[in-house]
């Protein structure tokens, strides 16, 4: 274990000062190795969050560079980053808000024949992607590494979480199935995001990934927490793991890794 | 008939065997292939949204994919 400095009792006072963290919740985190996967508008928040938190390891996934339309809501990046690798730009904010941490950096696309190699040695992964394809792939293969994960997906004013505890939970497959078909999915990059909303999912997922390291709480397993920000409309729809689920299910269909196509949804084009 | 749609009370007149199908069209869903909906906590085959009958008191749940991040 960790011993905590002075200098760590003051900069993580809040959290030790909390009955549900304590110097031992901070401890685990600073023990804790977490990968974030998409350096875009959730994972800004959530690398942002995790850093000051003091997460101890902290990966980041991300194969593009920053462009003058992700700055809208994407706030670890700043206008002097542009062109910048997106984990480049997002290592030196995390390392500058806390220099602590140690930060993986991945500047890669993840698919079926990397993605186990990345997630493995992590305690949790956030997905903070923008492609239905990648979101399926971190599902299928925390699932089948049993790593907790948590999914996000956000679109115009709307966002969705729910938190994964494989082989104990509702994975997303156990609802969603399959991806879309690629033609039905509208035009991502046409229909938009309001830059805030990354922020109110983000900051979910990061505070889901804390609770999960230090076991405070509730996780938000089974449920999907769905917010309309339009009207401000918050919702929690209850979920089960499904024994006809074809991932991990009783008779599951799928054993290996499907390779999708990744650019269906991409909000940054 | 009363049934609860993501949440809420609804109440349907007029209409008689409202299918998933139906249902999902009288809510104007504009693509269906992008929710997935729950029917009294399971999730309905996409292939039998024209079979499936939504009767009173069911609960209804359209979880919408979202992709972006
Ligand atoms: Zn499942």
């Amino acid at each position: 274990m960790v011993q905590l400095t002075d200098t760590q009792l003051d900069r993580y006072s809040r959290h030790i000062i909390l009955q549900e963290v304590g110097p031992e919740g901070q401890e685990k985190l600073m023990n804790a190795r977490v990968l974030v996967i998409g350096a875009g508008g959730l994972g800004s928040p959530i690398a942002l969050y995790l850093a000051a938190a003091g997460v101890g390891c902290i990966g980041i996934v991300d194969a593009d560079v920053v462009e003058i339309s992700n700055l809208q809501r994407q706030v670890i990046h700043f206008s002097s980053d542009m062109q910048r690798p997106k984990v480049e730009s997002a290592a030196e904010k995390m390392r500058a808000i806390n220099p602590d941490i140690e930060v993986n950096t991945y500047k890669i696309y993840l698919n079926a024949s990397n993605i186990q190699e990345i997630i493995s040695g992590y305690d949790f992964v956030l997905d903070g992607t923008d492609n239905f394809a990648t979101k399926f792939l971190i599902n299928d293969a925390c699932v089948m590494a049993g790593l907790p994960f948590s999914h996000g997906g956000i679109l115009r004013f709307d966002g969705q979480t729910m938190t994964v505890l494989p082989g104990h939970s509702s994975c997303y497959r156990c609802s969603f199935r399959q991806p879309p078909p690629p033609d039905a999915v509208p035009s991502c990059s046409q229909a938009g995001v309001l830059g805030a909303i990354a922020g109110m999912l983000g900051t979910i997922q990061a505070a889901e990934a804390l609770k999960f390291i230090t076991g405070a709480g509730t996780l938000l397993t089974d449920t999907l927490l769905t917010f309309d920000a339009k009207n401000m409309h918050f919702r929690r729809v209850s979920l089960k793991k499904r024994s006809d689920c074809p991932l991990c299910g009783e008779n599951p269909t799928l054993h290996e890794l499907e390779e999708g196509d990744r650019a269906t949804c991409d909000l940054s084009a | 008939m009363e049934i609860r749609l993501n949440g809420e009370s609804r109440f349907i007149d007029k209409v008689t065997n409202l299918s998933v199908a139906g249902l999902l069209e009288m809510e104007q869903v504009a693509s269906p292939e992008m929710v997935a909906v729950q029917l009294n906590g399971e999730i309905v085959d996409r292939g039998t949204y024209q079979n499936t009958m939504i009767v009173d008191r069911n609960e209804v749940d359209f979880l919408y994919f979202m992709a972006g991040g």
